[in-house]
């Protein structure tokens, strides 16, 4: 038998329909992968003999034609979405030993979907990093890594890694700035970011809740379209998931593009965007325009100011976000001879540096007297940033830039260690778009010359995914992306 | 804006967390890095600019008034480091 973990979803869902193998192999095959890639430190929890109990339970409604969307496909779930009875610690040691008594809203609809979860997948503490090192579970390595071992980016290192390494099928991720998007790229797989509010957050553990959402990680665009239908909808659970009619989303994919206005942003062309990336830039636009769509400049003014914007809203809500972890209702608790004691031994012993940096610095910018001076302002700049993706819609459909400035990079580096405005910088084509709430795909569009997969973004409307589906699957066609041979 | 030992202090007490005496330079020196840095956003000229709290235009709506998922004392408390008498347990806070 051909290897089962080289298929996407869709061709999985046919072989199994087909009886060409079944659900249990499925897992099998999965769990085996798992096995052999452990050194990638992918997963931080195994789930192998729920994994196969739900599989011999899918491969009954296999058998009894009443298989749901994502029956029997194995799926890695990145830990900060709360699953019942299995461990979540959102890679944080302030969470160890959690075991979550509800499921969240988007894995209860894989589950209802017939989808298989393997385990949890390992992330940057509290989805706050762009590397997966500040992981209390170590760093992930990215399976295209040669001789140095390369960061797989962040902050759902564990889920593109997974995917890439044929771990899973498919994952989920959460994108906060850019944590499905950039860890996509340079793990070279599709991952989306939908709309702000199209998948339910309850369950989801908060980072930055007016930024905060879920998406897959897949091996495709199909599959990626396949995952967010599933996943996105309604919840009355989440006061800011969005009523909007969740559309057929594979639907789009071979549409035809003629006619579609794409635009390029002048303001993407930055110092630090390496040339291949640069060139890459062109070919994609390149590619869509010969599929009939024009090509457009168009101006996102504001764009320098969203990482400072974003350094401020985000460790903001971060900081009320993480109150929470009080050594009193759950996770990790360091007595102290008085409350206050307790909460500081408790918090101080439970956090990683970056989350506390996040926490201080969001602390200070809410603090009395810097209000006004730091987060006030920045809410106002992300308003004009958001009206200028609007004014950029005047003039076209969707918006083509890169993923991130660079390919990744190599596990420890000194210079991002030591200074972590170095290392925001790679979210600086990711930000902005989240900041402004609207929907993005990161899609593999060709290697480096050192070997190393590099991504492209589409950016669409707020509620627009149909567009980007449409693109993406055209493009995907044209670069005929292989993935680890 | 630049800030003192004694703010980074105060700071790490309003967030319930400890800098030891002998990192309180450090972090200093980082967050005066970080505020330098978000500096940049007082060239925007944000005048007439209503701060953006969400970008989510729904309309919060009410519920019903009524319990939905209740009675699952033991689910809540089932990952409390400390318990007792069916209620989350604290340290002495009445002297």
């Amino acid at each position: 038998m051909a290897d089962l973990t080289k298929l996407t979803i869709s061709e999985a869902r046919n072989g199994l329909k087909n009886k060409e193998f079944t659900t249990v192999e499925l897992t099998e095959a999965y769990l085996k992968k798992m096995d052999e890639c452990r050194k990638l430190n992918a997963f931080v929890c195994e789930a192998p003999e729920k994994a196969l109990e739900q599989a011999r339970a899918s491969q009954e409604k296999y058998n009894h034609n009443s298989a749901g969307d994502l029956e029997g496909i194995p799926l890695g779930i990145k830990d900060l979405f709360c699953t019942k009875g299995m461990a979540t610690t959102a890679c944080s040691n302030i969470l160890k030993g959690f075991v979550p008594p509800y499921e969240s809203t988007v894995t209860s609809k894989l589950l209802e979907a017939g989808a298989v979860f393997l385990g949890k997948l390992n992330l940057d503490e509290f989805a706050m990093g762009g590397s997966n090192e500040t992981s209390a579970f170590g760093p992930v390595v990215n399976p295209w890594s040669k001789d140095v071992p390369l960061v797989a980016g962040g902050s759902s290192g564990g889920s593109a890694a997974a995917v890439a390494a044929d771990m899973c099928a498919a994952a989920t991720g959460t994108d906060t700035g850019g944590s499905i998007r950039q860890p996509s790229a340079y793990c070279g797989v599709t991952g989306m970011k939908p709309t702000y509010g199209r998948c339910s957050r309850y369950g989801i553990i908060a980072f930055a809740s007016s930024l905060d959402q879920a998406g897959p990680i897949a091996k495709d665009v199909r599959d990626c379209a396949i995952m967010l239908k599933t996943m996105a909808g309604y919840d009355a659970k989440d006061s800011t998931s969005a009523r909007e009619n969740v559309p057929d989303f594979e639907s789009f994919l071979g549409q035809d593009i003629k006619g579609m206005k794409v635009g390029i942003p002048a303001e993407y062309r930055v110092d630090a965007l390496d040339e291949e990336v640069a060139a890459y830039w062109r070919k994609a636009s390149e590619m869509l325009k010969s599929r009939g769509a024009e090509i457009v400049d168009i101006s996102l003014p504001h764009t320098k100011y969203a990482l400072a914007t974003y350094y401020i809203v985000a460790p903001a809500e971060a900081s009320s976000n993480l109150a929470r972890y009080d050594g009193l209702r759950y996770g990790n608790r360091v007595d102290g001879a008085h409350l206050d004691d307790m909460y500081i031994n408790s918090r101080t012993a439970g956090f990683g540096r970056e989350v506390k940096r996040r926490i201080m610095m969001g602390t200070y910018v809410l603090s009395a007297g810097y209000y006004d001076a730091y987060y006030l302002k920045a809410q106002k700049v992300r308003r004009l940033i958001r009206d200028d993706f609007v004014k950029a819609f005047e003039k076209c459909d969707l918006i083509l830039t890169p993923t991130a400035p660079t390919a990744a990079f190599p596990i420890g580096d000194k210079s991002m260690q030591d200074n972590p405005i170095l290392m925001w910088l790679n979210d600086i084509f990711t930000v902005a778009v989240s900041l402004a709430g609207l929907p993005a795909m990161s899609l593999p569009v060709g290697l480096s010359s050192q070997g190393l997969p590099l991504g492209m973004q589409l950016i669409g409307r707020a509620f627009d995914e149909a567009s980007i589906f449409k693109a993406a699957a055209g493009l995907e066609q044209d670069i005929a992306f292989r993935g680890i041979k | 804006m630049a800030i003192d030992k004694e703010t980074v202090r105060r700071i790490a007490f309003l967030s319930r967390l400890r800098v030891e005496d002998d990192k309180i330079e450090a972090v200093e020196n980082e967050f005066n890095k970080i505020l330098n840095w978000v500096e940049q956003l007082k060239e925007v000229d944000t005048e007439s600019v209503e701060p953006l709290i969400s970008v989510n235009e729904n309309h919060l709506i009410l519920r019903k008034d009524e319990v939905t998922e209740g009675n699952q004392a033991e689910a809540v408390l089932a990952n409390a480091p400390m318990k007792e008498y069916g209620y989350f347990a604290v340290p002495k806070v009445v002297e």
